[in-house]
């Protein structure tokens, strides 16, 4: 699994910017599955076909990134950022631009206050000397990803965009391990779901599902001083009641807790009292879609040291592939 | 049909938003009494269809959402004390010495308390208290609590319905059970009417966290028009003059961007036809209710807005006049009585 | 159900009839004599086996309220609190008018219709209003005139482990206790007080003190208990089910430490749950009635309530039974 994550996660997939991650998942279950279509917004859809239930099973491919903006006379760049990026997580980080030119991330050091520290006052440096050389490797509107390298340590494994390329691994697990069933499931890889859960909204509706379960990272109460939660890493996948995007059907939550009590699955519930996630926009698509989520616990969510338990990633895929049968 | 039990019934049920199974089986067997044909779909709408009598109908949607707000348990501590979140807006000052029920394994009666004023600092005392600073007591410890409730539980507002004076009621959920009481009322009203059209009534969900049921319902039923049933704020003191209603002067009837302008002066006229009391609600954008989304479905729907003045919103006294609720069935009987003809020329643009 | 009977009446300070004419018809039969004072006490006697010690029982009728004020717009009722209440939990709330129980509601702005600053901060109470559903400030007036008193409405309720919630637990627990101490004889001349507006100033028990020149006084109170979330451990006063508490301190007395030592001996002895209120804030009736004529020797025996002050106060049976059951004994043993 760690193997897995770590190949996913490299690739780079800024939200709009997804085709290197694609090619990445393509390559590794292209063998597997009876289709391969990908849509106008660029989702990647690998069908099982079948003749019982229509099922969509979905992950988002993109990940949070920054967009240069404008490029000053000495070769810094000024950037916005794309998806939520926080300034504090951001602040001297090293980021990679889809070309491959590397920088890294800092402030205008004459703020007086830390706690006015905004994206705007800040920039990349790519170690340009000038706007001409700058120019020479960068244009306006060229996105960049964080780095963060892969690395695991105990049960856990560190890395940029476990959100939500974990959430990819475990569909890929399950592609490669699914048993053989008479349902159709439709494995959909979405773009731009931290633009605001586009890619799931259209692929949803070219589909047109008769259920879907989507998998995602979800925040954490186990860490010093957080925020009043109950998921924690380790406790196993987590069956989403909520969060800003929607209710989950009670007839998904219920498979999914039924399916985690048979086979002995350790399994939490998951409340989320802010954000969003693709659920949110599948299930008001066309004449609405029951929908629901394992979710993955995950530590410092959108930052490049996100932090997530292997063995929730392994009871997520035996989770998926039981709900993916009944 | 007695008019106030069933509201008082209607009220008493719990149907929190992304929660109303149980309601929607309620409202389905209402819907039986006056309907052609009842059903409920996976998101718990309730669609009763009043079936026509011309030969080419047209199809008018009647919508009211049925749920209300409430809370999530998010978690137990170590003493048995329940923290949790919400679903739907509330203000939480309100929720200071609230009783609430929690529906675990069982039904639980729980009380929300908070610090004791004397323990407050003096800035304390001047905030308001936040969410995450109230905790629901239910008088068990927490092996007890852990027993019956688990996280995720619905958790609703416990009220008395209070009948005022001046044929005022008061209750939770009046927003918008008041409006499935419309809805209600008109089927009654066009029982004894040979209406052309068809009728859909719905009872839609979660429009607290975000019109979901409305979207849903409106693509699903493929109307040719949308009246939509909500509640408007009521006449309070405090409260700005230009943004309320008063109790027992009638229904509002919105104008404005979201509403469809011809479809909406007809309504104007059928009420001043039938001495129909309404109030005129000036809406320049967003109407803030399930309207807002049915006129954008597929390819765009005609919808009017009318609501039942209701004051005190989103807090466990809501208070209605049912002589507001009367009118507005008897005004919605008589627009969706409307021949097929005249509703035609309405709707063409 | 006593205790059901005692808290569904309405006693605001000032207004204690109702509970008054309740418990004059349950004591009739147990006491010698029983009279009204001019502030409106209820004054029970029971004479002793043995003469010599008087000894005053002490417990109040009245409950905090409000009282109706004035007329706002719309026909609604403007008022005034009576005794200390929170105004933070008043709006949404329920209540009952006068003595024909109108209901109305306390109004609140929409959350909808605030701006970000009264988002942030507290109502205060010259911005509240009762609305019982009249249009008119005529309407209003015949209803409700000014003066009229109003109370919480909150429904008796059995809950949790063995809990009680209801208004007015403080002080109707002790006058339940007080009229079972009323079925037993003992060696003392026995004076139980029902006093009025406690919650106003410790009015009526300090005329009563003056009238009955009691030795000693036993009160009986409902008192905080805040051993509630986000609270120190150090500033609970009192557990809820840690038994029946004895005061040392608070702001209007300071106990008379034999009386109250040999009670809580009594009560290790005798198996009955005690703790000591570990707080020194608040007052009772203990405060008038220590410091009457030339001294009474006092303690207070209360039974811990949550949300004091509110509609939704609560409290353990098993405390109510600890204090019921101690009271007695006390009275059984005060001759030491």
């Amino acid at each position: 699994m760690f193997e897995m994550v770590k190949k996913l996660t490299v690739a780079f997939g800024v939200s709009g910017n997804e085709e290197e991650i694609r090619e990445v998942i393509k390559s590794e279950i292209k063998d597997r599955v009876d289709e391969i279509i990908v849509d106008t917004l660029g989702n990647l859809i690998a069908v099982k076909k079948g003749s019982g239930k229509k099922i969509m099973a979905a992950a988002h491919m993109d990940e949070i990134g920054v967009m240069a903006t404008y490029i000053d006379d000495k070769g810094y760049i000024r950037f916005s950022n794309i998806g939520w990026v926080s300034q504090f997580y951001a602040l001297g980080q090293r980021v990679k631009f889809k070309n491959g030119v590397t920088g890294c991330i800092f402030y205008e050091e004459k703020l007086d206050e830390m706690k006015d520290l905004k994206l705007s006052r800040m920039y990349i440096d790519i170690g340009a000397n000038s706007r001409t050389e700058a120019e020479r490797k960068i244009r306006i509107g060229d996105t960049a990803c964080f780095l963060g390298e892969a690395v695991q340590t105990g049960d856990m494994i560190i890395s940029k965009a476990l959100d939500d390329r974990s959430g990819c691994a475990v569909l890929v697990e399950t592609i490669k391990t699914l048993p053989k069933t008479d349902n159709e499931i439709y494995f959909v890889f979405t773009v731009q779901e931290e633009l605001g859960l586009r890619g799931a909204k259209t692929a949803a509706y070219g589909i047109m599902p008769d259920m879907a379960i989507a998998v995602d990272v979800t925040l954490t109460g186990d860490t010093p001083e957080c925020k009043l939660m109950e998921v924690r890493c380790g406790g196993g996948p987590a069956i989403k009641i909520k969060d800003n995007s929607v209710i989950c059907h009670p007839e998904i939550k219920r498979l999914l807790s039924d399916c985690a009590e048979k086979s002995n699955i350790p399994y939490q519930y998951e409340i989320l009292e802010s954000g969003g996630s693709d659920p949110g926009a599948i299930h008001i698509t066309g004449g609405g879609i029951p929908s629901g989520a394992v979710s993955i616990p995950c530590r410092y969510v959108h930052s490049p040291i996100e932090a997530v338990n292997v063995e929730d990633l392994k009871n997520s895929v035996k989770l998926l592939t039981e709900a993916l049968m009944r | 049909m007695d008019f106030g039990s069933v509201l008082k019934d209607l009220c008493s049920q719990t149907g929190v938003s992304g929660s109303e199974k149980e309601l929607s089986v309620f409202i389905s067997h209402l819907f039986e009494i006056f309907c052609d044909s009842v059903e409920i779909d996976p998101f718990f709408n309730v669609i009763g269809i009043k079936r026509g009598f011309g030969s080419s109908k047209k199809r008018i949607l009647v919508m009211a959402h049925a749920d209300e707000i409430g809370f999530l348990v998010k978690s137990i501590d170590d003493r048995g004390f329940i923290r949790f979140t919400n679903i739907g807006g509330m203000d939480s000052k309100i929720l200071l010495a609230q009783e609430v029920v929690i529906h675990g394994r069982e039904r639980l009666p729980g009380i929300i308390g908070a610090k004791p004023p004397h323990l407050l600092k003096p800035e304390e005392t001047k905030k308001a208290v936040k969410l995450d600073e109230l905790a629901i007591d239910t008088g068990m410890d927490a092996v007890q609590v852990k027993k019956l409730i688990s996280i995720g539980d619905l958790i609703t507002l416990k009220t008395v319905p209070l009948e005022l004076q001046g044929g005022k009621f008061s209750s939770k959920a009046l927003d918008n059970r008041s409006g499935v009481a419309v809805l209600l009322r008109t089927m009654e009203n066009i029982c004894s009417v040979k209406h052309e059209n068809d009728v859909y009534f719905i009872a839609n969900t979660q429009e607290e966290v975000g019109s979901r049921g409305a979207i849903i319902a409106s693509y699903n039923a493929l109307p040719d028009a949308a009246v939509v049933i909500d509640a408007c704020h009521g006449d309070m003191p405090d409260a700005p003059k230009d943004e309320i209603f008063t109790l027992g002067k009638g229904p509002a009837v919105a104008i404005g961007p979201n509403l469809h302008r011809k479809m909406t002066n007809r309504l104007i006229e059928t009420a001043k036809e039938g001495n129909i009391p309404y109030q005129t609600d000036v809406e320049p954008g967003d109407t803030g209710t399930d309207a807002w989304f049915t006129q954008v479905s597929r390819s765009g729907i005609p919808t009017v807005l009318i609501s039942v003045p209701v004051r005190y919103m989103h807090t466990p006294v809501e208070t209605v006049s049912l002589s507001d609720i009367k009118n507005a069935g008897r005004l919605v009987a008589e627009f969706v009585s409307l021949s097929t003809e005249e509703l035609e020329g309405i709707l063409c643009c | 159900m006593l205790l059901k009977k005692l808290t569904d009446l309405n006693g605001v300070s000032g207004n204690e009839d109702e509970v008054r004419e309740f418990i004059k018809r349950e004591v009739e039969g147990y006491a010698d004599k029983i009279r009204v004072d001019s502030i409106g006490n209820l004054i029970a006697f029971k004479k002793g086996k043995a003469s010599g010690l008087k000894v005053m029982l002490s417990a109040h009728m009245d409950e905090v309220g409000f009282m109706v004020t004035g007329y706002g717009e719309n026909g609604t009722l403007k008022f005034h609190n009576v005794g200390g209440i929170d105004t933070r939990i008043l709006p949404g709330k329920q209540v009952l008018v006068g003595g024909r129980r109108l209901p109305g509601v306390i109004g609140c702005k929409p959350v909808h219709m605030q701006n970000a600053e009264e988002r942030k901060n507290n109502i205060k109470e010259k911005s509240l209003y009762i609305d019982i559903g009249t249009d008119k400030k005529e309407e209003a007036e015949k209803l409700a005139p000014l003066g009229e008193y109003v109370a919480f409405n909150s429904e008796y309720t059995e809950m949790g482990t063995d809990c009680i919630k209801a208004k007015a637990l403080d002080d109707r627990v002790g006058c339940a206790i007080l009229i079972e101490a009323l079925k037993g004889r003992y060696g003392f001349d026995l004076y139980a007080c029902f006093t009025v507006q406690e919650e106003v100033g410790l009015r009526g028990s300090e005329v009563a003190a003056y009238a009955v020149k009691p030795d000693m006084a036993l009160i009986i109170e409902g008192t905080t208990c805040s051993d509630v979330p986000d609270v120190e451990k150090q500033e609970y006063s009192t557990l809820l089910g840690g038994g029946a508490a004895l005061t040392i301190m608070d702001r209007t007395s300071y106990v008379d430490q034999r009386l109250v030592n040999h009670i809580y001996d009594l009560a290790r002895d005798n198996n009955i749950k005690v703790q000591f209120k570990q707080t020194t804030s608040g007052g009772n009736d203990a405060g008038k009635i220590q410091r009457s004529g030339s001294g009474v020797r006092a303690a207070s025996i209360s039974v811990p309530c949550r949300y004091i002050h509110s509609p939704v106060s609560m409290m353990s049976m098993s405390d109510y039974e600890s204090c019921k059951a101690l009271t007695l004994l006390a009275l059984n043993n005060l001759n030491k």
